[in-house]
């Protein structure tokens, strides 16, 4: 039969950094297709080229048998691809009819929008996903499992040839899963197309008949999903055979295996809202500490309430045997803890600062000297600094952002190293950033622990948390659920603590 | 709303907390008016009281649609000025020639602010702020910064001194036409509906497929339509085009916007709210003026822009605080 | 959420280079015109003129500048000159000031500076604390500092005669005017502060990256505050300037449009609206330019109403250039 959809030799470049290097994607009509990789292999900047919101540098797209050069949503939607974006993207304050309907409405006298008709299209897309809610409320007025949901419903209502989910799963619970699960087989029995993103490996051997594997930008590979194992899968996301990976190391964070006594941080049933509802854990001088889990799964809010950001609702911390409740970061940098954030890019560089600029943003209060910045103290430091990480730029008053990823990160990190803290607490510090430039930092990681201090990793690449970690603490649905302690700690088993939390040895 | 099968008067007004708000500060206002003043209810009062509210009703209509998209439309009161000395140079051929040329010219200015925001990508407030500047320079210029008297033998001058069927000011029936149209536009049609997603989220209407550029021109033309109207009025009610008129006109219709509940931010607003919005803040000026004239206090007309100011500052804090009860519902699990 | 808007090819060198030193290219080009069109343009009293006019502005568009720095926007200016230019005459011309005329002078400077200190706190907790849009804070100010304004004055124009207080828009220093000296010392300061301190360098960052300058332990709400301070209190020291040189106040008419001319030299000056950049002599080229271009036009004999669309022109094509350098 001849395939739905062909990419081939896709190429697209940002900046001049390679995204896509030649990846390619094969679906068939009617059927349920997986699309895995690590973050930064590719996967959404490939969807985001199918559907029009990226234009490719190079390479062929075919969509039902015609070459297909689509340069916006909605032509895409047009020729029958109906997207659901991993960040929700509809409109929470409008309602949840329009929110369906929108783009397709119907009409009387074909212009004005017959809204009796579009509630009750809508009531009935949304029943078919259980869901019975007023659908003339504001859509943001419900839960984010309802609003993914009906981005789902409006979706599958669009008929589409080929309906694409991304992470449609992070945030719904197991019964809402399995109903969405009935939806794909519905599609899939009525001859569409799905293209299925996800992290959750289990879920692609529930509904997925085809896999293909991204790495690097590159498709590495594609294989019916009933000839493989979820082993096979993560060996070929990470790009090693499966015996090699619990055979050897793969990261520069282990090491240090001396006793800890000395505590820390002691977090203690610790509340910030509905995404952090009960987090404790200990930390140990000398030791790091890893925060295991799935995207949603609360690993974010828990470093942000140590790090001052969320206010507590419930529960305390105490660090070194004090009473410590920050109210904003400020706080909790006096008190010696950084916090390295997932989104280099929004959270974390000021990208039309220097090197310079951006290395001492945190220890700006300490520079004070005469009402004035001390600029050669502050340049000695710097300097210092890119030494000592091998930061490569040109100079130190070089804008951050035409350093690579890899060195701004360095850069972060030397941030909150030159504020001599105690605590780190690390969240993705690998993430897109390439493969030299990741052993460098977590040597670094390494080296400051060995030094006496403390590190909380938050972290998807499980190499990193199985291999750095002492212990691992596994959350789910913003809870502390087990933890899992070093050595011992093999990728099987946090795997396993990650898709069946309650059946996580501890 | 009409959006809805059935009217459900309490879900509508736990939705719309300030529409609700404002039409009751409206009758409750008229009340007060009506048992303190004796003239107050009086035809001659009613009338010119709407008569002059027609312009600034139909520049916060403009307005309202362009907030909605989370815009702002800096240049109407300049874009007004300009358009009633267009209407009085034409106004020799008659109203039939004079005001949709007016109009139209009041249009251009705001094709102009959208090619500048949707094409160029220059910020709405920028474009219009040089606009502002642009039309008060160009209705200086071609009428040598002088007023410019109507044709008093041409059937211009009716529209603001005659009345429809004897009963309603012409003004008034247009402004009215105007405002439903508008309603209809904005909650029956596919194109008022982008209007509100653009607001509530640009991006996601990208995503969703929705027509946003074309929403975003259509609400900057109409803004600058709107303005065009309330220059026909403003040269019809006072005999002559006005090029100095117009400072100070986007304030008021900003506040109205607000005062009638419609999210700066875009997105969530209601157009009959604006309207009561802009009501609201004329007859607070009425009220003011009769008060004035029982002697009891004496306020001058430059309270006017203090009140204005403080009114804002009321409202904002009200709209504050109720986003912030809305943004933890959205998260809400 | 990543933005749309990554796709962009990346822009040639020329209009980066045009971004950067168009604003020095279009003083040149602007003053070899006059030299060649205008008569008696290369004259001392050419130059006297033309620093008297351009200092009031150029202060206010240091201010702004600092307010643009954060991302914000000050609409307020104008209203705040006409404010504390109102507020003085009210008091040297007291009874306290006629009794007392060396502490009246004091106060007269002092109290309206105090004024505006307060309306730049206004501005800016609504902006910091209450998150509202700064277009919207400031335009409460915008309408009602203006109505204050007239309001303590009745509308009336105050005209006085006290050479002290007129020092401040028609003294002199080796041959320059007073105002031209004291902007001078106010943009040394202010690029001390924004290039030297730990204030300076949180507000780029906060203007650069907000939420990374919280995160690094930035005092985001002060830094912001802090911004819309300055500018308000430098708007009223504008505003003292206005009402020395005429030897009047007229609060309708002082400092108005005044807003426009600072957004436009500053932006002109290479602020960007966006935030992150500061450039405190940039803004000082921007009014010089906004202030030659009103000068050239008026020499030849151009109406004053034309000038107005100029300046329109000239924020248009240099926010638009910015742009295209952005994406």
């Amino acid at each position: 039969m001849a395939p739905l959809l062909a990419m081939s030799g896709i190429k697209k470049h940002f900046a001049g950094v390679p995204a896509l290097r030649g990846a390619s994607l094969e679906i068939s009509p009617g059927e349920v297709h997986a699309l895995i990789g690590q973050n930064g292999a590719g996967k959404s900047t490939l969807i985001k080229i199918l559907t029009g919101l990226y234009r490719r540098d190079d390479g062929d797209i075919e969509f039902a048998g015609e070459p297909s050069h689509l340069t916006s949503p909605r032509e895409a939607q047009n020729a029958g691809i109906a997207t659901i974006y991993q960040e929700l993207n509809l409109v929470p304050l409008r309602s949840v009819s329009e929110n369906v309907v929108m783009g397709q409405e119907p009409r009387t006298l074909g212009v004005l929008i017959n809204w009796p008709e579009a509630h009750r299209r809508t009531r009935e897309i949304l029943s078919r996903f259980g869901i019975d809610i007023d659908v003339t409320a504001p859509l943001g007025s419900y839960s984010t499992a309802i609003q993914q949901l009906v981005a789902i419903a409006r979706a599958v209502s669009m008929d589409a040839k080929l309906v694409i989910m991304d992470e449609p799963t992070s945030s719904l619970d197991s019964s809402e899963v399995e109903i969405l699960f009935g939806v794909v087989r519905e599609l899939k029995a009525s001859g569409v197309s799905v293209l299925y993103v996800s992290h959750f490996l289990d879920e692609l051997f529930q509904i997925c008949d085809r896999v293909t594997i991204m790495r690097d930008g590159l498709t590495v590979g594609c294989t019916n999903i009933a000839d493989t194992t979820k082993l096979d899968l993560i060996a070929g996301m990470l790009g090693r055979n499966a015996e090699e990976i619990a055979a050897e190391g793969q990261t520069e964070l282990a090491g240090g295996n001396s006793a800890f006594d000395e505590v820390v941080l002691d977090v203690d049933n610790v509340a910030t809202g509905p995404r952090l509802t009960d987090f404790s854990m200990t930390l140990h001088r000398g030791e790091i500490v890893g925060l295991g889990g799935l995207l949603g799964s609360g690993r974010t809010e828990a470093a942000r309430s140590i790090f001052g950001l969320d206010h507590l609702s419930s529960g305390s911390m105490h660090l070194e045997g004090k009473s410590f409740n920050p109210s904003e970061p400020a706080d909790a940098i006096r008190a010696r803890i950084g916090f390295l954030t997932e989104d280099r890019k929004e959270e974390g560089i000021i990208p039309d600062m220097s090197v310079r600029e951006n290395l001492t943003l945190a220890l700006l209060p300490a520079l004070r000297k005469n009402g004035q910045i001390d600029l050669e103290k502050e340049k000695a430091l710097v300097a210092e600094f890119i030494k000592k990480l091998g930061i490569k730029t040109a100079h130190m008053d070089q804008p951050i952002r035409e350093l690579s990823g890899g060195n701004q990160q360095k850069v972060l990190l030397a941030r909150w190293l030159a504020t001599k803290p105690d605590i780190l607490i690390l969240d993705e510090p690998t993430r897109g950033v390439d493969v030299g430039a990741k052993r460098e930092i977590q040597a670094i990681i390494r080296r400051f622990v060995d030094d006496g201090h403390a590190v909380i990793l938050i972290s998807s690449e499980f190499e990193e948390l199985v291999e750095g970690a002492n212990r691992i603490v596994v959350m789910h649905e913003g809870r502390a659920v087990s933890e899992l302690t070093n050595p011992g700690i093999t990728e099987n088993a946090l795997v396993k603590a990650l898709a069946h939390h309650e059946e996580a040895a501890t | 709303m009409l959006d809805q099968n059935a009217f459900d008067l309490r879900k509508y007004i736990s939705r719309n907390p300030q529409s609700v708000a404002v039409w009751i500060a409206l009758v409750v206002l008229i009340i007060f008016g009506l048992l303190r003043y004796d003239n107050f209810g009086g035809a001659y009062n009613i009338t010119s009281f709407l008569n002059y509210n027609a312009m600034f009703i139909a520049i916060s209509v403009g307005m309202c649609f362009v907030i909605l998209t989370g815009g702002i439309d800096l240049s109407v009161g300049s874009v007004a000025a300009f358009t009633s000395v267009v209407a009085a140079y034409l106004s020799p051929y008659g109203i039939e020639v004079a005001m949709p040329l007016a109009i139209l010219s009041g249009i251009g200015f705001g094709l102009f602010n959208a090619v500048c925001i949707v094409f160029l990508r220059i910020p709405p407030f920028i474009t219009t702020l040089a606009t502002m500047l642009g039309a008060k320079g160009g209705s200086l210029v071609i009428s040598g910064a002088e007023t410019i008297a109507v044709d008093w033998g041409s059937n211009f001058t009716q529209l603001g001194m005659e009345k429809a069927f004897n009963i309603v000011p012409w003004t008034i029936v247009i402004v009215g036409i105007l405002v439903v149209g508008l309603w209809i536009v904005l909650e029956m049609t596919s194109l008022g509906r982008t209007i509100l997603a653009v607001g509530g989220g640009e991006d996601a209407s990208t995503m969703m497929g929705l027509k946003v550029n074309r929403a975003k021109i259509f609400v900057y033309a109409l803004s600058g339509g709107c303005a065009g109207i309330a220059g026909v009025f403003l040269a019809s009610g006072f005999g002559a085009g006005q090029p100095l008129e117009g400072v100070g006109w986007e304030l008021s219709a900003i506040a109205a916007v607000v005062v009638g509940g419609t999210l700066l931010t875009g997105g969530l607003g209601s157009l009959p709210a604006t309207v009561a919005g802009a009501l609201l803040l004329g007859l607070v000026f009425n009220i003011l003026n009769f008060e004035n004239g029982k002697g009891w206090i004496s306020f001058s007309a430059y309270w006017q822009m203090v009140i204005r100011g403080a009114f804002l500052f009321a409202v904002i804090l009200f709209q504050t605080r109720v986003m912030n009860r809305q943004s933890k519902v959205e998260f809400a699990k | 959420m990543t933005s749309l808007i990554t796709d962009e090819p990346m822009r040639t060198d020329f209009t980066r280079r045009l971004k950067q030193n168009g604003g020095l290219i279009a003083l040149g080009i602007i003053i070899l015109f006059n030299i060649i069109v205008t008569p008696n343009f290369l004259q001392a009293q050419t130059l006297a003129v033309n620093i008297s006019q351009v200092a009031t502005i150029a202060i206010v568009a240091m201010g702004m500048t600092l307010v643009i720095a954060t991302g914000g926007i000050d609409l307020s200016v104008g209203a705040v000159m006409a404010l504390s230019g109102a507020l003085a005459p009210l008091i040297f011309q007291s009874e306290f000031g006629t009794a007392y005329p060396a502490l009246g002078l004091v106060a007269a400077l002092l109290f309206p500076l105090a004024a505006a200190f307060l309306c730049g706190l206004f501005n800016g907790t609504i902006v910091a604390v209450l998150k509202v849009q700064p277009i919207i804070a400031t335009l409460i100010l915008f309408i009602s500092g203006r109505g204050i304004a007239q309001v303590l004055t009745n509308g009336n124009l105050q005209t006085f005669s006290n050479p002290e207080f007129s020092y401040l828009g028609t003294g002199k220093i080796l041959g320059f005017p007073f105002q031209g000296w004291l902007a001078l010392v106010i943009a040394c300061l202010l690029f001390w502060l924004v290039n030297r301190t730990i204030f300076g360098r949180y507000l780029l960052a906060v203007g650069g990256n907000e939420r990374a300058a919280k995160l690094s332990g930035g005092p985001v709400r002060k830094v912001k505050i802090g911004a819309y301070v300055l500018c308000s209190v430098l708007s009223g020291l504008a505003g003292l300037i206005v009402v020395a040189i005429n030897s009047a106040s007229d609060a309708a008419r002082n400092g108005n449009l005044m807003e426009l001319d600072a957004i436009a030299a500053a932006v002109v000056g290479g602020a960007l609206l966006q935030g992150g950049k500061a450039p405190i002599f940039g803004a000082i080229l921007g009014a010089v330019i906004i202030q030659l271009v009103k000068y050239t036009l008026l020499a030849n004999g151009v109406e004053d109403e034309v000038a107005l669309i100029a300046k329109a022109a000239i924020i248009l094509a240099a926010v638009y250039i910015q742009q295209a350098r952005k994406e």
